[in-house]
């Protein structure tokens, strides 16, 4: 969004509109700021903490897929667990500690119904429960594995890239582990420190052969799972973790199957297009608010869903019509899979472009353990977006109200 | 006076320690007690091992206190993080070590200071014994600026001399325990590494891939499997095909040792260490352990085990309990020595909590500080890319 404000700075029609915008942008800020903790005897303004702050901010009820109850996103993916382990004989569900129910209750309920032949824990051992994973779903089973955290998935990484991705092109389409879904809690969570608050997905959008799906909200959950167990390809299916309980919508309770490699516009607009995935379409949404309420700047908002393959067409059709993006996530900025979705656009959309793509996304590598100070200035936030490009963010944190 | 009256009412209401002794009515003067004894240890269960460590351990009365003492500190400034974490002063993942005070406390009485140790996220209790100060601990964890990493990382970032910390991801840190020994042997420094994990990292590939390497090159590293029977809340006979952890190593010969005994530890980790400084390769030891708490403050710890089983291992096997009667019963030291500690050590707890929670944070234009070990040779790139931070090494 501060890219948005740089965009806009550019072109001529509201330029004018900036220089005013100023004074209440940062009286924004100061409502929305929330005291988290002690802060002792530190009283400087300074100090005070801003919240990477977000409101989940639940979709239209769908009416098209039958009755729905509320549910919040791990009830939405044990939903859709459940009408997998129904309708599918040969569906299994394994990893660290899911025949409980799971460290996010993901799984509660599954190993009583449906057996303990079906849902079942495993060691501790990353490679081994997707190596495993890898030849139940070869046998043709349909397997459903958990990896606790999305930072615990490196050790897997051979198996998921050397050989899930490419066993059908190996053996000449003979096998296949398209039965396999691996199911991974991702994302910051304020608290979460170096290893339960890594987004992975960049790493695994280089390898052909997987696809990699991240879900916003219940609904899409539960149908982008559903559609992941489905599709004859290994998917990585990442749940943003800080979304599980935060995140309450009305879902349907019977099956339903959301496409995959379909983005999706959230919002329509005319002035700038903003990617997000995940819990970041979130802040996207008020960063597009507080655009149009300040700037004066329409803003089309893309959930791009599916990772790998993304949807391209949508994306750039956006870009054609708006001229600027801004793309944000979680993940650090090198590599970052805005870093992909830049150079596709700048090459199909070069001449509809009227600013550089911005990126907002982590910008250093502290992940916070304290819910302290620096978390925000580390997380990409709708506060730090709207920023005018000059000041930069220490000015932007001083102006609590 | 007032002492003198104490005591001989301590008398007169019979009090009476675990083993039944009465409390002594005279004053004592150091001098009455005994400056060491002798005592019986348990048997260490082998694997491709003739002889094991001795059956007997000497401790001095001095090693008894300090034993004690720093068993107690620990026991306190976990439950310290446990009071800060329910207030939330402490919001990060906090996984406690109280209960397993004598492995780390053992470990630390059969090595030297030059000897190296990296263990996994149970932390705290080593980081201590290592020689960091409980003030810095606690305020790292509550995200302060004297905390041991400034208060800018937690519980995964506490690293001092010859101790690698405190590793997150499970089983990670065995391969790094193996390098930690091939730099011994390469200088030639006559160290040994002592490289810790757990029961439920027993379980992964990497730590297999270790032992091969280390037994393959003589390492001197000394595995520790710190066994407290449940990893996260998976038993270990539903977790591992086989419990004997110490024979886990299969050609590295194991011993498996009482980790609720602080000699036991200690004497196991003494002939450890000669195994592997004798060139004779690697060695592995299981210590038998408890926690008390749960895998971390989010787990309430009973889900997966009852309180009775809880309350037996605290009863029966606390190993700063066993520690107090054996000194007691040997008259190495009095009720009332060790009362004075616990008082001291209470108070040292709670001026370190003060400190932990009245200790400013870090300020936001340390951001970026500590990056490099010089003046910095490049900026420091900001949130946005057209804004620099400064960078004091």
């Amino acid at each position: 969004m501060a890219a948005a404000a740089r965009f806009l700075s550019r072109s001529a029609s509201i330029k004018s509109a900036i220089s005013n915008v100023n004074g209440g942008v940062h009286s924004c800020l100061g409502i929305t700021l929330v005291r988290l903790s002690p802060n002792g005897t530190c009283s400087s303004r300074t100090q005070r903490r801003h919240v990477s702050h977000f409101t989940f901010q639940p979709d239209p009820v769908p009416t098209q897929y039958g009755p729905t109850q509320k549910m919040n996103l791990f009830q939405s993916v044990t939903s859709a667990l459940d009408n997998t382990l129904a309708t599918d004989p040969t569906a299994v569900i394994f990893g660290e500690d899911v025949a409980f129910g799971g460290v996010f209750r993901c799984t509660v309920g599954l190993r009583d119904k449906y057996g303990k032949d079906r849902v079942f824990n495993t060691p501790l051992c990353e490679q081994g429960i997707v190596g495993f994973g890898i030849g139940v779903a070869v046998a043709g089973a349909t397997a459903i594995a958990e990896i606790q955290f999305a930072d615990y998935i490196y050790p897997a990484f051979d198996q998921i890239v050397n050989e899930a991705a490419k066993y059908r092109y190996r053996s000449g389409n003979l096998f296949d582990c398209g039965n396999l879904t691996i199911r991974a809690p991702w994302g910051c969570v304020g608290h979460g420190s170096l290893y339960h608050s890594q987004s992975p997905e960049a790493f695994f959008a280089h390898c052909p052969g997987i696809k990699i799906v991240v879900p916003r909200s219940p609904v899409q959950a539960k149908g982008l799972l559903l559609s992941c167990i489905a599709d004859q390809n290994p998917c990585i299916f990442f749940e943003p973790k800080i979304l599980y309980r935060a995140a309450v919508e009305q879902v349907p309770t019977e099956p339903y199957t959301i496409p995959l490699s379909q983005a999706e516009v959230l919002q329509e607009g005319s002035d700038v297009t903003l990617v997000a995935w995940g819990t970041q379409v979130h802040v996207m949404r008020e960063v597009a608010t507080m655009a149009q309420e300040k700037l004066g700047v329409s803003c089309e908002l893309i959930d791009l869903q599916t990772i790998l393959p993304w949807d391209t067409e949508t994306v750039c059709k956006s870009v054609a019509k708006t001229g600027r993006l801004l793309i944000s996530h979680e993940a650090p900025v090198t590599g970052g899979f805005a870093a992909e979705i830049s150079s596709t656009v700048q090459e199909e959309c070069f001449l509809n472009l009227e600013a550089p793509i911005a990126r907002e996304l982590l910008k250093i590598t502290i992940r916070t353990y304290n819910m302290s100070p620096l978390l925000p200035s580390a997380l990409p936030s709708s506060h730090r977006s709207l920023a005018k490009p000059e000041r930069g963010y220490p000015n932007v944190i001083q102006q609590d109200r | 006076m007032q002492n003198m009256l104490t005591i001989i009412s301590n008398v007169f209401r019979g009090t009476a320690s675990k083993n039944g002794a009465r409390a002594v009515v005279s004053t004592r003067s150091y001098a009455d007690f005994t400056p060491q004894a002798t005592f019986d240890i348990k048997k260490c269960d082998l694997h491709r091992l003739d002889q094991g460590p001795p059956l007997k351990a000497v401790l001095t009365r001095e090693q008894g206190l300090k034993y004690y003492r720093t068993m107690q500190t620990m026991r306190r400034m976990e439950l310290k993080a446990d009071q800060l974490y329910k207030q939330k002063i402490i919001r990060g993942f906090c996984h406690l070590y109280d209960g397993q005070e004598a492995c780390a406390v053992g470990i630390e009485g059969g090595i030297t200071p030059d000897d190296h140790l990296i263990t996994a996220y149970r932390a705290h209790g080593y980081t201590f014994t290592r020689g960091v100060a409980v003030k810095e601990i606690l305020a790292e964890l509550t995200g302060r600026r004297g905390g041991i990493a400034k208060g800018k990382g937690g519980s995964m970032h506490m690293y001092t001399k010859n101790f690698y910390g405190g590793n997150g991801i499970v089983g990670a840190q065995v391969p790094l325990g193996a390098g930690l020994a091939l730099a011994c042997q390469y200088q030639g420094n006559n160290q040994v590494c002592v490289t810790l994990y757990g029961d439920g990292a027993a379980n992964q590939g990497q730590v297999f891939e270790s032992f091969n390497m280390a037994a393959l090159w003589k390492l001197p590293c000394i595995f520790i499997c710190e066994n407290n029977q449940y990893g996260m809340g998976t038993s270990v006979e539903r977790a591992s095909a086989s419990t004997e952890y110490y024979k886990r190593g299969d050609y590295i010969p194991g011993i498996r040792v009482d980790g609720m005994d602080v000699l036991c530890v200690r004497e196991a980790t003494q002939f450890a260490a000669d195994h592997c400084r004798s060139g004779k390769g690697p060695i592995l030891m299981e210590l038998q352990t408890y926690r008390y708490h749960g895998h971390s403050m989010s787990d309430p710890g009973v889900s997966y085990r009852t309180r009775d089983e809880i309350q037996e291992v605290r009863s029966k096997s606390d190993p700063i309990s066993l520690l107090k009667d054996r000194l007691i019963s040997n008259n190495m030291a009095s009720v009332e020595e060790l009362k004075v500690i616990d008082v001291e050590i209470r108070k040292e707890i709670e001026d370190a909590a003060q400190f932990a929670t009245s200790d400013p944070e870090p300020p936001l234009d340390e951001l970026c500080d500590h990056i490099f070990s010089s003046e910095a040779p490049i900026e420091v790139r900001g949130t946005n890319p057209w804004m620099k931070l400064k960078s004091r090494s």
